[in-house]
């Protein structure tokens, strides 16, 4: 019986239905505890206990939080156009399952081995914004439309850093296969690209904070002055779907971090999953931490930051990576 | 199976590209071109050239037809732009265009019943494609640049604020 179970698990279609049942149920649960990990980070920082009145410490704060939001109803404002109303909060968050597809967890354990891999991944996380973009538009709400006008022109000038950064490591790697990048940053600590490459780090950090919205860059939600951005109009489970694509895109760039700069499942002692998904972790407090002590800058400020800084300094790091390599080998 | 994939894809793209044409909200025809696209990349991907299916959803779908879809957002047309795309897609409309298309069309099943058609490829990896890029086509990609770059110095021309001095 379980040999029988072992061999269908080798036909490539049940990998491929497998891996993405553990990629939802995977997202789901990192949804909640993300929600628990900010608020508790975010109390904290501010000097106050966070959530701690349901369940211990707090824990099922999320739980309830969850709760609340199945049970609203869903509320589609008049003149909206519906179709795409309803399909923009799924919209948002089908693209993120499949990113998670070429990540290598571990040596052995990869749900699609590609040398595609990066590139797959980028192209998955550019199309939020088309989500964020459509749920503007059709709330016929104004400050909507300016929160989806805002996504857009930032997401599109912070993919250019964000780019040449990628394609920098690939160069000194010479494959664009996650799993060859990783194997690449074995050879110890001083090995990963975080100490090959710093420049190219700072940049990748910088851009993948506009990129998923996150504060000090998130100006398509900023509350203090477009109400809540692009999902003013939507209630329910239509927001916590957001909310989830939110965090999953989170953890995908920063799942991408690890591979790219900090060595993957590389690491002494533990086995590689564990190594992973503590790097992944350690960087998504990183972000939080960055949300709960930056004031959000102003607009024109961050383009300024991403035309005027990031996008020259990631070209001379891509110059100077390719000079290199051409030194070395 | 990937006969299957392959129709079922080709038919969402000549379907989803037929829709473009007749909706009359600028958006959903654009939508409908982001599908019409994405299955395109899906023929790329079964054909074996999973490098251009990336790139065509990075480009295509991920940046363009997003500022596109940007610039008609913002001009917010509503409902009298739909009045006169309607008056635009009577059928007299149709017969310039129609006929320039069959004559393509014809051309094109000509192509495709004669000898030496198109057969299936080998997968095309990324690093072949550079190669063949600054390879023999090396001309062809300093081309592209240059246009590029003018296109650039135009854009940045066209919106530089005029000094009054």
């Amino acid at each position: 019986m379980m040999s029988q179970l072992l061999s269908y698990l080798s036909l490539p279609l049940v990998h491929l239905i497998l891996s993405l049942v553990v990629i939802l149920a995977f997202l789901g649960v990192n949804g909640i505890v993300l929600i628990y990990v900010e608020r508790k980070v975010a109390g904290f920082i501010q000097r106050r206990p966070g959530p701690y009145e349901v369940g211990p410490w707090g824990l099922l704060q999320p739980l309830a939080d969850a709760l609340k939001l199945l049970s609203k109803q869903l509320v589609t404002p008049m003149g909206a156009d519906k179709i795409l109303f309803w399909a923009a909060p799924i919209l948002s968050f089908a693209p993120v399952v499949i990113c998670f597809m070429p990540m290598p967890v571990s040596p052995m354990f990869t749900g699609m081995e590609m040398n595609l891999g990066l590139i797959l991944i980028l192209a998955f996380t550019s199309l939020n914004v088309l989500a964020l973009c459509l749920a503007g538009w059709s709330s016929n709400n104004k400050y909507s439309l300016l929160g989806a006008a805002r996504a857009v022109s930032q997401s599109v000038a912070y993919e250019i850093p964000l780019l040449i950064t990628v394609l920098a490591i690939a160069f000194q790697t010479g494959s664009l296969n996650l799993s060859e990048i990783v194997a690449s940053q074995t050879k110890g600590i001083w090995s990963w690209n975080i100490f090959v490459q710093p420049i190219a780090f700072i940049i990748y950090i910088i851009a993948v904070t506009a990129e998923t919205n996150r504060a000090p860059f998130d100006l398509p939600e900023a509350e203090s002055e477009l109400t809540a951005g692009f999902h003013t109009e939507y209630a329910g489970m239509h927001f916590g779907l957001f909310f989830l694509a939110e965090y999953s895109y989170m953890i995908v760039v920063c799942a991408v971090a690890t591979v790219l700069f900090l060595g993957g499942w590389h690491g002494p002692f533990l086995s590689g999953p564990f190594w992973f998904i503590l790097k992944t972790y350690a960087l998504i407090l990183v972000l939080m931490w960055f949300r709960w002590t930056f004031p959000r800058v102003r607009f024109d400020q961050l383009l300024n930051i991403c035309w005027k800084w990031l996008i020259p300094l990631s070209l001379i790091n891509l110059v100077l990576t390719a000079l290199l390599v051409k030194i070395v080998r | 199976m990937t006969n299957i994939i392959f129709y079922l894809a080709a038919g969402v793209a000549i379907l989803s590209t037929f829709m473009v044409i007749t909706r009359l909200n600028a958006v959903h025809a654009l939508l409908y071109l982001i599908v019409s696209l994405l299955s395109v990349a899906l023929i790329f991907f079964i054909l074996g050239a999973p490098f251009a299916a990336a790139l065509e959803v990075i480009i295509y779908a991920g940046a363009i037809m997003i500022l596109f879809i940007f610039v008609i957002m913002m001009l917010n047309l509503g409902p009298p732009a739909i009045e006169k795309e309607r008056l635009l897609l009577k059928p007299g409309m149709w017969l310039g265009p129609g006929l320039l298309a069959a004559i393509l069309l014809i051309e094109l099943v000509l192509i495709l019943t004669g000898p030496g058609s198109a057969t299936k490829a080998a997968e095309v990896p990324p690093r072949a494609v550079g190669l063949t890029l600054f390879g023999p086509y090396v001309l062809g990609v300093e081309l592209a640049s240059i246009l590029l770059l003018a296109g650039l110095v135009g854009a940045f021309h066209l919106a530089r604020k005029e000094r009054n001095d």
